[in-house]
Order: C-alpha cells, then structure tokens, then sequence
C-alpha cells in the first residue's frame, strides 16, 4: 500500500473533499436498469461511477436443506471477474469475492427478503432453488453495495418458470413474480483517518482503515452487519457509522423503488 | 498499374486492416503495411500523409519506451542492484544503484532508504535494448522521488498535448489551479496542490485526453479552469 | 439446390441475413482496450490487459509475444445456470478463439510480453464463440496492438440442405431436420478463415457453398466492427 497516498486522501478529506471531488457523504451517480438478460429469470444492472455490476438469477428445483425441509434455497455467488480490473487473475474466487456474496447474501437471508415457506413444492423432498449471482463488468470500487442493489433489483425482476415433471421448463416464463417481503439495502460506510465516507472507489478502499456494512429494512431495523478492514472500531464510531448507513439507505431505497416502478 | 489513390484522408481514423491507398503511388510508413497493391492500416491511428509515404500515428496502447523520455514508474521490486520499475509499459525499467543518487552507495546499504516499494519517481530513459531492457537514471534536473500529491495514468499518446507547446497547456492548468503537475511520456502524471485545485486539475486533464483532436482546445480548457477557479487567466501563447 | 423442408426463420429473417448487431469499443474503463459485441441476444464483453510482463518467466519468448485467451460464460447466460470456473468446453473454445486471432496479431512486436484476452457472455442464445471473437478483436485493436487486420466471425448453418446465417438457439436445436452448425471466423482484407468447426451433417459441396454465403455478411461485420471503432476516437 502507498503511505503516501493513504496522506494524500486523508488531508483532503479532512478539508471534506474526495480525490473525485465528491463529498464525504455523497454516492457517485447511480443508474439501475432491470431485465437486461434475458437468459435470466430476473436480472439487474448496476452503474455507479466507474463501477458496473451485472446481478442475474436463475431458477431451479432442488432438495431442501435437512434442517429446513419446508424452506426453498437462496445461494449467491459473486467472482472478481479478471476482465474487470487488471489486478485479477482467473482461478477459483478471492476471499474479496467470497465476502462479497456472503455479505449480500447475509442481508437477503437475514432480512427475510425471500418468503421462503412460499417456495416449497413438497415438504422434505422439492424446493425452488433461487440462485443469484452478481458480478461486476467494470470494478472501481463499492461492489458490496452495488452488487446487492442489484441482487434486490434482479429478484424484484424475477418471474418464476412453467414445471414439467418436477423439473423448471426454462425459457417458459410465467407472469408470477418471486415471493419477495422486503428489501433489504446494504450501505457501506468507510473510515479513512477520522473520516467516514460512503461509496468507496478502488484507490480509496484500498487505502481505507475500517469499514462496516449495514443492511438496513424498510422500517430501519438492521439485519445483517459485517465489520472489515484492519482498524478497530470504538462504539462511538459505530454509532455515527450506522447514522450514516440509515441516512444513506433512505436514498438508495428511493431509488431502487424509482428504477422498479419503471 | 493504374495510378494509385487515396481511399482516405489525411488525418482521419483508420483501424487495422483497413485500406489506405491503392496502386504503387505510395509508400507503407508506420504502423502499415503493403499487401500486393494496397496499403493497410495495421494499428489503429490517426491517418499521417507525409508526402509519398503513410503512416498512423497510433491513438491508444501502452507505452513503448523511448531513450530520452522523462516518464513516472513504480518501484515494484527491490533487487541487489537496484530497483524495478513499474512504467506503464510492457516491460519493466531498472534503476541501477550508481544512477540512484548522486551520493555513493555502499555495498549491502539498505536500498529502502532511497526509494521503497511503491515509491514513484520521476527518472529519465538512458537505454533502450533491442531486448527492451529499459534502463532508467534518476540524476539529473528534475529527476526524483515524489512525495505527497496523486497520480493519475493517462493515454499515453495524448501526452504531448496536455503537454501542449512549449508546455502551454500545462502550464495553463499549473497557473489556474496552483498545482504542481509532471506529466511523464508513459501516460502516468503527478498532481500536488490544494484538494479541491487538484480535482478541477485532474478534469482539466480528463477533458484534453477526451477531446485531444477538437479545435481551439486552449480556449476551451482556459474557459473551464476560468468558470472552475472563479479566476481570469491570460493565455501568453496560442497553441 | 434441393428444396429443403426449412423454408421460413422466426421474425421473416432472410436466410443470408444475420440477427441484429450492436458493437461499441471501450466499454470497460479499466482495461487497456475493450469491446461489446452482441448478435440477436448473444452478447459478449472482451478486455484486453497488455501487452504486460509474462509470468512464469519460463513462459516468456524473447523472439515473441504471447496471445492469451480466456472465455468464459457468466453463471445466468444460458438456460441452464453455468457452473463458474473453467469446464472443457470453456477450455477449448478460449483455445480456438486464440487460434482464430493470432494470424492478424503481429506478436513479434511483443517479445517476453503477454497479451490477455478476457471474454465474457453475458447472454447467450447460440453463437457465442463468434460473438466472442468478433469482441476480443475489436478489443485488441481498442488496445492499440498491432495487427494486420481485425477477424469477423460468424455461424453459417445447413438445415435440410438449406444454407443458413447466424443460427440461433432455436435452429441450433432443431430435432425433425439435419442442422449442421459451422463458426467460422475470418480476416476480412485476405479472406483467410481463421476459425471453422462444424457438428452435424452436411456434404463437402454444401460446406463450400455455405462458406461463400458466409463472406458478405462477415464482411459487413467487419464494417460494423471499424465502425464502433472509430466511434469511440471520434469522441
């Protein structure tokens, strides 16, 4: 890591400022569009900045987890795709990839996004499976954030698919749409320094001490959280850190709605 | 043979494998070849006639290393005899240790006193093999180590007009925003001043990479600066 | 010519007529150049990183370069969800795809160097080696690499001794006819095919007739492929 540029981006933003010009508290410009894959049962892409995220779900038919025999299933998956960013290689996903699906995946589980009861066919034995996966076009940072505004898009998008002896007729969309209760909205807050900034470009998580992702409902109650970076954090810090989350998810939720509603 | 003819223009965008002329009327410069009674592009460029003979000047790529040139590179490597550096190319340049300084370097010194991983530093090309080992010096004027600032990578092949005659443009940006700025031929660039100077700096940059073949370029970027800074300039030199 | 039981394509598309295509260079910010490709659904991002140091050294030739191509299909691009990770299939397709483009790639003016070729599908109905070639090429020229020429790639088909453009996923998977599925991939200034595979039946007349059909529609390819280009450096 460069010290210099860690300096660098701190005494800007101590005079409140980004290396983009942006404000601390400010998301770069955000375009959400659905239905862009028609391969898809649902699908979603994410523009933000120089950040581009594609999020795409498939549908299949599956047994149940033993311990949840009445529950469909919900996996996503998430790589660093290496035609994104020059810093990837190919091979079997990066721990960063792993946190990524993992952290959107925790908000989705946790936040009761998916009315899972809604999804069995028969107790014990067939299930609707949802498979999500989002991968990011063009990385320039936030892909947490990004990546599960459009894992919420794509499962708003999503249509289930005709069955023929048990098993998914892809292709045969019908006109009914996911079980989906909730949305819950990730929000990345990021400390550099004694500063807490949202939507984090590359060079600034590169160089950030700790960040801590919200997964804020409707209603602001929180329903999954994870902590990163090697800084600790103080209970003050978490304080303002989940203020700013709530405040941010607000909007962020205004414009999930916006682009849905279209 | 027919006479032979253009089949585009002076200056326009040529990709490769398009043709260029036809018949032997003309001669394959840089970056075409002939084909039988064709001449084609084989990069993409900027179409150069320069009397009998066509050549494109390419418009994208990584830098191809050039003696002489001032660039920025990276120290990705500390080796016993130096250091590597990361120079926006697809090779990488040596900094030998007697070209570090001009302070003698014992034997076994530490060499992370003088440049550490990561560190940029403003070095000149001393040699260029046909093997493309790309040996660098960093003792010279204006050759060292930066400290502080940002750095932004640009297209390489824009450089000579954010650069701009004499230097004009990028002086015109240093005097607007108070930036100290070193733009290197490789396309890397170091910008050093106030937060919000530095980010109307770097737009003003992105802005020429953009629109390098608009006409009135000057006017346009001193417009910007002028309605970003609040300030009035005076340009001394047209481009 | 026989008449051939396939007399009429979804949508009243001509049989020598290719689905729609859409083309845009520089679509991904970080790589060194870069393209989108998309023909009917099928679509493909390319990126190209280098010419950059190649590593293991052992690999490296000081006499030349090295074309390294990677395709891959995203996990929602098919039917059915795409395990991630390379498969034989993806394996063999990125090694074609290599071959299809190193006869315009002057290499020799990278010794020691790689250059990476990423592919990526998005969406896919049939296609989508072409789709990718016709993507990784632009990408390449994108990146300023030196190269005789870009390569055009598409699929000709035979259903029922009836010469077809472009099939897509439905004429892939006719069952009551023989469809035979040739990709092919040329350069357009020579004529060279860089690309040709087939599976299915056709006979040795019908294959070289199907190649001439074939070399229109690459060529307006091509066109489209300098097109997008140019489109990008014109601002």
């Amino acid at each position: 890591m460069n010290q210099d540029l860690k300096t660098h981006i701190n005494d800007a933003l101590k005079k409140g400022i980004r290396l983009d010009g942006r404000k601390k508290e400010e998301f770069r410009k955000i375009e959400i569009q659905t239905g862009v894959v028609a391969t898809a049962e649902g699908s979603a892409r994410v523009k933000c900045g120089d950040t581009e995220v594609i999020a795409g779900i498939k549908l299949d038919i599956g047994e149940p987890y033993l311990d949840s025999p009445e529950d469909g299933v919900m996996i996503v998956g998430s790589e660093m795709l290496p035609l994104s960013n020059p810093e990837f290689e190919g091979g079997p996903p990066r721990i960063d990839a792993i946190e990524v699906a993992r952290v959107i995946d925790r908000g989705i589980r946790e936040g009761k996004a998916i009315d899972t009861k809604n999804l069995c066919i028969k107790k014990g034995e067939l299930v609707w499976m949802i498979l999500i996966d989002v991968l990011p076009i063009n990385h320039d940072g936030n892909l947490i954030d990004l990546g599960g505004i459009a894992a919420l898009a794509a499962l708003k998008d999503a249509k289930m698919v005709e069955v023929k002896d048990n098993k998914p007729v892809f292709g045969k969309k019908t006109k009914q749409s996911l079980p989906i209760l909730s949305m819950p909205v990730p929000v990345t807050v990021v400390k550099i320094g004694d500063n807490l900034i949202v939507d984090p470009t590359d060079a600034e998580e590169k160089v950030l001490d700790a960040r801590l992702t919200v997964s804020v409902l409707e209603d602001g109650t929180l329903c999954a959280l994870q902590k990163a970076g090697n800084a600790s954090l103080s209970v003050k810090d978490i304080n303002e850190m989940i203020d700013l989350a709530l405040k941010k998810s607000q909007e962020i939720r205004k414009k999930l709605e916006e682009a849905l509603a279209k | 043979m027919t006479d032979g003819k253009l089949v585009v223009k002076d200056k326009d965008i040529v990709v490769p494998g398009e043709v260029l002329a036809k018949g032997m009327n003309f001669l394959p410069g840089h970056g075409t070849y002939r084909n039988n009674d064709e001449i084609i592009a084989n990069r993409l460029g900027l179409l150069t006639v320069d009397g009998k003979v066509l050549k494109t000047v390419p418009l994208a790529g990584r830098y191809l290393p050039k003696k002489n040139d001032t660039i920025i590179g990276r120290v990705m490597d500390i080796l016993m005899s130096g250091w590597r550096l990361d120079i926006n190319s697809a090779y990488p340049a040596v900094l030998p240790l007697k070209d570090a300084t001009f302070s003698y370097i014992a034997k076994g010194a530490d060499l992370t006193k003088y440049f550490e991983l990561d560190d940029y530093v403003v070095v000149k090309i001393t040699n260029v093999t046909s093997q493309n080992l790309v040996d660098v010096t960093c003792k010279g004027q204006g050759l060292h180590k930066l400290r502080g600032g940002r750095i932004i990578q640009v297209n390489t092949h824009k450089v000579p007009r954010i650069i701009g005659k004499k230097g004009s443009m990028v002086s015109l940006i240093k005097k607007a925003t108070g930036c100290k700025i070193i733009v290197g031929q490789n396309g890397t660039a170091w910008i050093s001043g106030e937060p919000e100077m530095e980010v109307i700096a770097v737009n003003a940059i992105k802005m020429i990479e953009e629109q390098s073949h608009v006409s009135g370029l000057t006017d346009k970027v001193k417009d910007f600066l002028e309605k970003a800074t609040g300030k009035k300039l005076e340009v001394s030199e047209k481009e | 010519m026989m008449s051939s039981k396939y007399n009429k394509r979804a949508n009243n598309r001509g049989f020598e007529e290719s689905r729609p295509i859409e083309a845009r260079a520089g679509v991904i910010k970080k790589a060194d150049g870069s393209a989108m490709f998309r023909i009917g659904k099928t679509t493909a991002y390319a990126a190209v990183y280098g010419p950059r140091e190649l590593h293991p050294k052992h690999l490296q030739d000081p006499k030349t370069g090295v074309l390294r191509c990677n395709y891959n299909m995203l996990p929602f691009s098919a039917e059915e969800r795409v395990r991630p990770g390379p498969s034989r299939r993806s394996k063999e397709i990125s090694m074609v795809t290599e071959k299809a483009l190193l006869p315009v790639v002057n290499l020799e003016d990278y010794p020691n160097a790689v250059v990476d070729v990423f592919i990526e599908l998005t969406e896919t109905d049939a296609g989508s080696r072409c789709a990718g070639i016709c993507a990784a090429s632009m990408a390449l020229a994108d990146a300023g690499i030196t190269m005789k020429d870009m390569v055009s790639s598409v699929s000709v088909g035979v259903i029922d001794h009836q010469i077809v453009v472009d099939l897509d996923g439905e004429e892939e998977h006719i069952t009551d006819m023989d469809v035979a599925d040739i990709p092919l991939a040329m350069v357009p200034s020579t004529e060279e095919i860089t690309l040709l595979q087939m599976d299915g039946k056709v006979g040795k007349e019908e294959l070289l007739k199907a190649l001439e059909v074939a070399k229109p529609v690459l060529k307006r390819i091509a066109e489209l492929q300098r097109k997008a280009l140019k489109e990008k450096y014109k601002g």
